[in-house]
């Protein structure tokens, strides 16, 4: 055990970091010293795409979504997996193949559960 | 290249999570709630019968370089953890139906819970460890926090996650500490490593035992890391809280034992110095707050801490005889306490929450083989003689005072005297006081069961001591 292990090839990954910090402050800093400010009311109200924001925002969801959301993430997951997956279908062969039910199996196991605890009815 | 896997060894885990796994999804085709219970025990006895029919066709060893063992030991503590899973289940059985819980989700965290217990039990790698902690808290997490509607079981849920997540840190620098000290997770060659550093490195590594001891010490509820446990045993459902008391706790010291034991075996003396003080404040502090309390899952909290404290005094002396006894120790108070929980367990009726102290007076008067097994619970936990839980502290106590820990010996032994006046005050409601309205309890079939098993081996072990000390003591050599 010598006590004097410095990590010198991780160099590059720490003058990167010291750069991109540098450049995103550097941005803002830059930013806040040129503009103009001129606050009013109508230009700090949170930008609605036009509306007139009604309400606060921080307001609570109905937990349904949040459901919807998870089971659309673990779904839309899958489907990113299966596109690699197909185009590379003819060289991957059986194993790509058994390999690839089982995780659809798993997922379906899954929803199978999810569907039958009511999470996608939505009353 | 590639080393043959030899997955018998892995066979008692991979039954339990499949048994889980297929408990989840049958819940869902079948009707009758109970049966999804059943398949959990049988699943639990299959696993406990390969782990042992395993152990005795000396398929003991390791697999996957060294990470994960089968040996005496891990079986041991299996052995506890088992117990401690089928009877939770047992007792479960009708209070979840009360409680409203809905029982695949409830039964399999269970039976994840368990294999989390045993893969820690059967660790001999920092990594692996790490997984079975947090595959075992993490069920114990969402298992506090079942009855969704109940607010003190939310509070129980998020308290108990948070610390849990403190102290999975600590773990976790503690490993990270270990490996940039040794260049190893594996739990012989940190040991091996700590042998060829010097004195110098070996003071440097005891940075990371203050780590683990802590990490542990949150665990096992050793005293500073003790604040979590009342508020978490009292807002969980009882039959979580009778698991949480007794399995985990056991897992906690198996890995504990096995970190201090095996991997620092060679700083004993540093970390027996950490342990002891902590030691006799867990014991007073859990004692004395126990005296103040009226609920008595409260109550049965505080003197799980009291009795992690006269746990941790088996690491002291650092001979396998001491850890023999307080493996054994642990034993002792797993079947005892889930006893005495069962009698909680049956309290809880419709409308009735039967966790005041109130609530037992006159107990005797209606149900008198209840409050009479109470009484051998509550005896056995203060330690009376003819009953196991004397035993088990005088095994502790008799490999102290050996090792020369004669003073806090003598500390332990009047917190035990104060510890009495809790756990007697049960019986004294039982057995002295008029009800209001004395009811007859209905006690399931399943819960006189466990009554039965825990009520007898109470008795058994304190009659025949030298029978489960003979198994401790060759469970450690083999």
């Amino acid at each position: 055990m010598s006590g004097n292990y410095i990590p010198s090839h991780y160099l590059p990954v720490i003058s990167i970091l010291a750069f991109s910090v540098l450049v995103g402050l550097g941005a803002l800093i830059a930013g806040l010293l040129v503009r103009p400010r001129r606050p009013y009311e109508q230009k700090l109200a949170p930008y609605e795409s036009g509306n007139l924001p009604v309400g606060e925002p921080r307001y609570r969801f109905s937990v349904k979504f949040y459901i919807v959301a998870m089971l659309f993430v673990v779904f839309d997951v899958e489907a990113v997996f299966l596109y690699p997956w197909a185009v590379a279908y003819d060289r991957l062969g059986l194993f790509g193949f058994v390999e690839m039910m089982i995780f659809i199996v798993i997922l379906l196991v899954g929803y199978v559960y999810a569907w039958k605890k009511g999470a996608l009815t939505w009353e | 290249m590639f080393e043959t896997i030899n997955m018998k060894i892995l066979l008692p885990e991979l039954i339990l999570i499949c048994t889980g796994l297929a408990v989840i999804l049958l819940d869902l085709v079948l009707r009758k709630k109970e049966t999804v219970a059943f398949i959990g025990v049988a699943g639990a006895l299959l696993s406990a019968y390969y782990n042992f029919s395993l152990m005795s066709l000396g398929w003991s060893g390791a697999v996957f370089q060294n990470m994960f063992v089968l040996d005496g030991y891990s079986s041991f503590f299996k052995l506890i953890f088992y117990i401690s899973l089928i009877i939770t289940i047992f007792i479960s059985l009708n209070y979840i139906k009360t409680e409203r819980v809905s029982s695949g989700e409830y039964y399999s965290l269970l039976l994840f819970s368990a294999s989390g217990m045993m893969i820690m039990a059967g660790a001999a790698d920092f990594m692996v460890l790490y997984l079975g902690i947090e595959l075992m808290s993490l069920s114990l997490y969402i298992l506090a926090g079942i009855m969704r509607e109940r607010r003190t079981s939310n509070e129980a849920a998020i308290k108990y996650f948070f610390l849990g997540a403190f102290s999975s840190a600590f773990l976790l620098f503690g490993i990270s500490l270990t490996y940039g000290l040794t260049g190893t997770t594996s739990i012989i060659e940190v040991a091996e490593a700590l042998n060829r550093l010097g004195p110098a490195g070996r003071n440097i590594t005891l940075i990371a035992v203050i780590f683990f001891v802590t990490a542990f010490g949150f665990k096992v509820a050793l005293v500073p890391f003790h604040m979590w446990a009342p508020d978490v045993y009292e807002g969980a459902p009882t039959s979580v809280t009778a698991f949480m008391s007794t399995g985990p706790k056991a897992a906690a010291f198996a890995v504990m034992g096995r970190v201090l034991f095996y991997a620092f075996g060679a700083l004993q003396l540093q970390w027996s110095a950490i342990i002891e003080p902590l030691s006799i404040v867990t014991i007073a502090v859990g004692s004395i707050l126990a005296l103040s309390q009226t609920n008595i899952k409260r109550m049965l909290a505080y003197s799980a801490i009291a009795h992690a404290g006269y746990a941790s005094i088996g690491f002291l002396p650092g001979t396998q005889e001491a850890f023999a006894a307080m493996i054994n120790y642990l034993m002792i108070y797993i079947i005892v306490n889930l006893g005495a929980f069962a009698v909680v367990v049956i309290m809880r009726r419709e409308g009735i929450m039967g966790e005041e102290l109130s609530d037992y007076s006159g107990l005797a008067k209606k149900n008198p083989l209840v409050a009479f097994l109470m009484l051998i619970f509550m005896f056995s936990l203060t330690g009376i003689p003819p009953l196991a839980g004397f035993i088990g502290k005088f095994y502790i106590f008799m490999g102290a005072v050996e090792a020369g820990y004669t003073k806090l010996v003598i500390a332990a032994v009047i917190f035990s005297a104060v510890s009495a006046f809790f756990y007697l005050r049960v019986v004294v409601y039982m057995y002295m006081k008029e009800a209001a309205e004395p009811s007859v309890l209905i006690v399931p079939h399943s819960v006189k069961l466990v009554l039965a098993f825990t009520s007898i081996m109470a008795i058994l072990l304190g009659i025949f001591p030298s029978v489960l000390l003979d198994f401790a003591r060759a469970s450690l050599l083999g």
